[in-house]
């Protein structure tokens, strides 16, 4: 007997999206953790609204202009904060509100109400379509195959910039690609989890598998064993249950953290 | 110590040459008309105050920062990115993140990653060349260890096993001893020691502490914007070029290394 859940079109294109993208965002959060990124994923993220809406104002597709934005504001962000003149926090501060405003303005002028705000603020896995998923596996599998080349430049410079540099290592262009699949994962995530919520998945991963180990290809595995245990338990929860899934998957990954948080603790 | 004077050599043979370089950092002048020679098989000290230029020299001589005026010959070349390969950085102490999960072996191998390449990993011969030098400098039974357990001196270690994996013929080092002990201080000049006289291997050394550098330095430059002093190192305690480089309230610890091993006796012997 198969359970209903799996017989469910659209469960089973939640459970193919959730599984593709626990993966990337797990991989991308150990990068995330390690470089100090929390805050620019939350920024990059909220960009990402001011690029739904104006591919929803452009009669375009949402997700092709979303990608445009994140990467050109997670960019401008790493540009101006590596230039000295802004710090960082400031630059995503002004960057992500400028972002957010210019979607409200776009939705607006839009005059369209069909456009699903609510779904993409906090996930819609009803709305995830075949051509989502084809889109999930494409740029997904681009995240991880380029992050999978340049992965000992990316260790080094997370863990001595400056050495690094001096080793001949691309730091400016390490800095910004990392920005620009940061930039991509999220929002190809954003109809699983939401633009609100799926910065979560950009941390809490990476935050709870460090807690377990002190070896990063472990780190890595941990990482994305919690992501896909957050992502494909909290679908479960949520169809059974009938609540929203983004933040039933937020809420279960939250739940992982303080477990490996604890492990930690009683192992030290 | 007793080593020959190279200063006084005028053949091409100098490993690192600056020729009159001036260089400026937001609108001011930080290095001015700058004359320095480094030679093979030498430990070349460069002392002066915060805010004297050193770490800008150092990034002049690696070629991180391009001269306003004056020319830089790293290895007889410009400095670029492949001579950059034949020198050994180590930075001033970072607060590295004793939580960043690499291990003793892992920091080592990143060493290797500039001669390796793009897209190439480390394979079986590039963990032998670390093991090798994790053997060096006394660190082989930590290669699995977590890199953020180990004490200050260890980690300086390991630092220094890092620039020793890529060959080079030239350690920079800026501010080697900051924050770790002074036994352990010791050891790390004595291992520095032991690399030019066994391997040839130059170093360029640089700290506000004038006393550990006249003890262990071929040669020191006293620099504080302009060099006010190079030479051997005796000289440069002289209270003149004291005064110029450091101001008039300024007082020397002379360290004395008989000292220090008969501490380490006593914690043998504890």
């Amino acid at each position: 007997m198969i359970p209903d859940i799996f017989k469910l079109t659209f469960m089973q294109h939640a459970f193919a999206a959730g599984a593709m993208l626990s993966v990337v965002l797990a991989v991308i959060s150990f990068f995330v953790v390690l470089r100090r990124l929390s805050f620019i994923g939350v920024g990059i993220a909220h960009s990402a609204f001011g690029g739904v809406a104006l591919g929803a104002l452009l009669g375009i597709s949402p997700t092709i202009t979303a990608i445009v934005f994140a990467v050109a504001v997670s960019n401008a962000i790493g540009y101006i904060s590596s230039r000295g003149k802004l710090s960082a926090d400031t630059a995503i501060g002004i960057f992500f509100s400028l972002a957010m405003a210019l979607g409200v303005i776009f939705i607006g002028l839009s005059k369209a109400y069909t456009i699903d705000l609510f779904g993409y603020l906090f996930g819609n896995i009803l709305a995830i379509t075949r051509q989502d998923l084809i889109s999930i596996a494409v740029l997904g599998g681009l995240v991880l195959f380029s992050t999978f080349l340049l992965f000992k430049e990316l260790l080094f410079v997370a863990f001595d910039r400056e050495v690094a540099f001096v080793s001949g290592m691309s730091v400016n262009f390490l800095d910004h690609f990392l920005l620009s699949i940061l930039s991509l994962s999220v929002v190809i995530s954003i109809k699983i989890v939401g633009i609100i919520l799926v910065s979560a998945l950009l941390v809490i991963p990476g935050a709870a598998a460090m807690q377990l180990t002190k070896r990063y290809p472990l780190m890595i595995a941990a990482s994305i064993a919690v992501s896909l245990v957050a992502t494909i338990g909290g679908l479960f929860i949520s169809y059974y249950a009938d609540i929203a899934s983004g933040a039933t998957i937020v809420t279960l990954a939250s739940v992982l953290f303080f477990g490996a948080f604890m492990i930690g603790r009683i192992r030290r | 110590m007793n080593r020959p004077a190279p200063l006084l050599r005028q053949d091409n043979t100098a490993i690192v040459e600056l020729n009159d370089v001036w260089a400026r950092y937001n609108e001011k002048w930080v290095l001015k008309s700058i004359f320095l020679a480094c030679y093979p098989g030498e430990i070349l000290g460069i002392v002066g105050p915060n805010g004297s230029g050193k770490t800008t020299l150092l990034n002049v001589i690696m070629g991180l920062i391009p001269p306003e005026k004056g020319t830089v010959r790293l290895f007889g070349r410009e400095p670029d990115k492949a001579s950059r390969l034949e020198v050994g950085y180590l930075p001033q102490i970072s607060q590295a993140d004793r939580s960043f999960p690499v291990t003793v072996l892992d920091v080592v191998l990143m060493g290797l990653y500039g001669r390796l390449g793009l897209f190439r990993r480390p394979n079986r011969k590039s963990i032998e060349t670390a093991m090798e030098q994790l053997h060096q400098v006394n660190m082989a039974d930590h290669a699995q260890r977590p890199f953020g357990i180990l004490s200050g001196g260890q980690q300086q270690r390991v630092h220094i096993a890092r620039a020793l994996a890529s060959r080079p013929r030239l350690l920079i080092l800026d501010e080697p001893a900051t924050g770790i002990d002074s036994v352990a201080q010791e050891d790390f000049y004595e291992l520095l020691a032991k690399f030019r006289d066994e391997q040839g291997i130059s170093a360029i050394l640089v700290s506000h502490d004038i006393g550990v550098i006249t003890s262990h330095a071929d040669h020191v430059a006293c620099l504080n914007r302009e060099i006010h002093y190079h030479g051997e190192p005796e000289f440069c305690l002289s209270s003149e070029i004291q005064r110029k480089v450091f101001g008039d309230h300024m007082k020397v610890m002379v360290h004395d290394p008989a000292c220090v091993s008969c501490s380490k006796r006593h914690q043998n012997d504890s």
